[in-house]
């Protein structure tokens, strides 16, 4: 997955503020976060930027098909091994005596929780990656042993 | 089944872990969904891709056929051999042991060339040795030698070894515990323990637990091979300073000498720190077997029976093991119960089994049933039927079947052989 740099050499590059933010670097960043969409850049419509218009929808497919947080589950190289479920911080707060000690979750508050052999994401709202406050957590990438999760 | 907070929930029979927290949602005798499971897990309780046929001759047969069938083998046979059980319940491992001695049999397991030492050392009180859930409650030093988990244990460190919370480990895993990996190579686990991974030679763990002993002796360590020793002191350094240290032995390092040296590195951490092993067995109730065979005979595995006056005679000793009487040919018929040699003993070995009448249980189809004589199809237990099994550390698991299926028990297959005889 590309970068903010990366997506900033495709846009105008001349902060015309169109889109709503001061600048095109912003944008690129907020493209990034899927806080908007290509759409909002309404230069990228002429017919100078057609290419980069197209180049653009291309580099941020992986973002669109991921969840609110950029989070995307290669299930082909998942083990169902659990490791994300108990170290998210998250998920030991809002289930202490399930995934907090290693079993099944106990409720449904949790964010990632394993079926059928694979991890699934769900109440991605509480994703400390989501929202005002949010970090760049990576607890989830780090203890998978076969690089299933990335954020994008 | 555990009922816990309206929930219920069985137990895992993919490896020796038997997870006890797996929710499943059935519609009629079908599971659409298996819940909380690894893959290894979802791929168990999802059953078969090929089911057992029962078979005779190559001739599709009903089971009572097909039982008669196998009973008249055994019992025509000399010295037949009962081989396999890592993978049935603790009560058709008894019959099976009923069934070696009514039949003067030699009974065996795949611990004879894998744990067999490691689990002996720890029956006999040699090896301190722990639960896991006492690994989950203190362990603060885990150490993975030779063994990789995520692949063959899958939720063995997000489960007890080393993600969740315990007693003493309320912080979690970044500040309450250091997982260690020794190993020939960076495996899966290892790239989770990051600069903690000790990556060794091949065959040199003996000369690196040597060396491992004089460091935590204090003495300067000779290392027999080309390694770091600033990073064996790293590794001594970490061991010394466990309050509650862990080692999983894998199948990298199981041999007969290794287990004295590994006794000895016991014996030194013990003196300076506080440590237990657990063997990473790998089938469900490998250790199952093992521990009902000693209760029987006082051996793990490797037996003979021969009747006498007095009931029966047990022999004992590396002549009866699966590879020596399939080497010097010194059985004349074979009963294997869910395993599958042909697939993982050397062919020298293997071949043997072309030659002797093969009667083969188990509920899949697999290399072994394809060359028997008798095929006959069992429940998948766990699954189709219940029973107890005994974890890698030691813990005797109750179970109940998910769904009813006809197939009988390995269990009750070795009863109406037995019946039969
Ligand atoms: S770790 Fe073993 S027992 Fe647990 S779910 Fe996976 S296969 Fe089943």
């Amino acid at each position: 997955m590309a970068n903010a740099m990366e997506i900033y050499q495709f846009l105008p590059k001349t902060n015309c503020k169109k889109c709503g933010k001061s600048t095109c670097m912003a944008f690129a960043v907020a493209l990034l976060s899927r806080e908007v969409t290509v759409e909002y850049c309404t230069p990228l419509k002429e017919t100078k930027f057609k290419k980069n218009y197209e180049k653009l929808l291309e580099i941020v497919a992986p973002v669109e098909g991921s969840t609110e947080t950029g989070l995307i589950v290669h299930e082909e190289k998942c083990f169902g091994c659990g490791n994300c479920v108990v170290a998210c911080p998250v998920n030991v707060a809002n289930d202490p005596q399930g995934v907090g000690i290693g079993r099944a979750p106990t409720n449904d508050k949790v964010i990632l929780q394993v079926e059928n052999g694979i991890v699934r994401a769900s109440n991605i709202q509480e994703c400390r990656r989501f929202g005002k406050n949010r970090i760049l957590c990576n607890l989830c990438i780090i203890t998978c042993p076969t690089e299933a999760i990335e954020f994008v | 089944m555990v009922s816990c907070l309206n929930k219920n929930y069985y137990v895992c029979t993919g490896c020796a872990l038997l997870c006890d927290d797996i929710e499943v949602e059935v519609s009629g005798d079908q599971i659409t969904t298996i819940k909380t499971a690894c893959r290894k897990g979802f791929s168990r309780i999802r059953g078969c891709i090929e089911p057992m046929p029962c078979i005779v001759n190559g001739k599709n047969v009903d089971i009572n056929t097909a039982i008669k069938d196998a009973a008249k083998i055994l019992k025509n046979a000399d010295k037949p051999l009962i081989f396999g059980l890592g993978n049935s319940t603790s009560e058709a491992q008894k019959q099976a042991i009923k069934l070696a001695k009514r039949i003067d049999a030699f009974i065996d397991d795949t611990s004879s060339f894998c744990q067999g030492p490691t689990l002996e050392a720890i029956l006999h009180g040699k090896i301190r040795t722990c639960t896991l859930d006492d690994v989950r409650n203190r362990a603060d030093v885990i150490v993975y030698w030779g063994a990789d988990p995520s692949n063959s244990h899958p939720r063995h460190l997000s489960r007890y070894s080393y993600f969740p919370r315990g007693e003493e480990r309320q912080r979690g895993w970044e500040e309450d515990r250091t997982a260690i990996v020794i190993d020939v190579r960076k495996s899966h686990t290892a790239k989770i323990c990051g600069d903690k991974f000790f990556q060794i030679p091949l065959h040199t763990d003996a000369f690196f637990i040597d060396a491992l002993i004089d460091a935590l002796s204090g003495k300067v360590p000779n290392m027999l091979f080309d390694y770091d020793i600033k990073n064996l002191l790293k590794l001594a350094n970490i061991l010394k300073k466990a309050q509650f240290g862990i080692i999983f032995e894998g199948f990298g390092i199981y041999n007969i000498e290794y287990m004295e040296t590994m006794a000895r590195l016991m014996g030194k951490l013990n003196e300076v720190s506080n440590f237990h092993l657990i063997p990473m067995v790998e089938h469900y109730n490998m250790r199952g077997f093992n521990q009902n065979l000693f209760e029987e005979t006082g051996f793990l595995n490797r037996v003979k029976f021969k009747k006498c006056e007095k009931g029966f005679d047990v022999k004992y000793g590396v002549d009866y093991s699966i590879m020596e009487v399939l080497n010097t040919k010194k059985i004349d018929a074979a009963l294997i119960i869910g395993s599958d040699p042909m697939s993982y003993l050397p062919r020298s070995a293997a071949e043997y089994l072309l030659e002797i009448p093969l009667v083969s249980v188990g509920p899949c189809e697999n290399f072994t049933s394809r060359v028997a004589k008798v095929t006959i199809p069992s429940a998948l237990s766990g699954v189709e039927c219940g029973g107890s099994a005994v974890r890698m550390d030691g813990v005797k698991v109750r179970f109940e079947p998910i769904i009813k299926r006809a197939r009988l028990s390995d269990e009750e297959i070795l009863k109406r052989i037995i019946e039969a005889i």
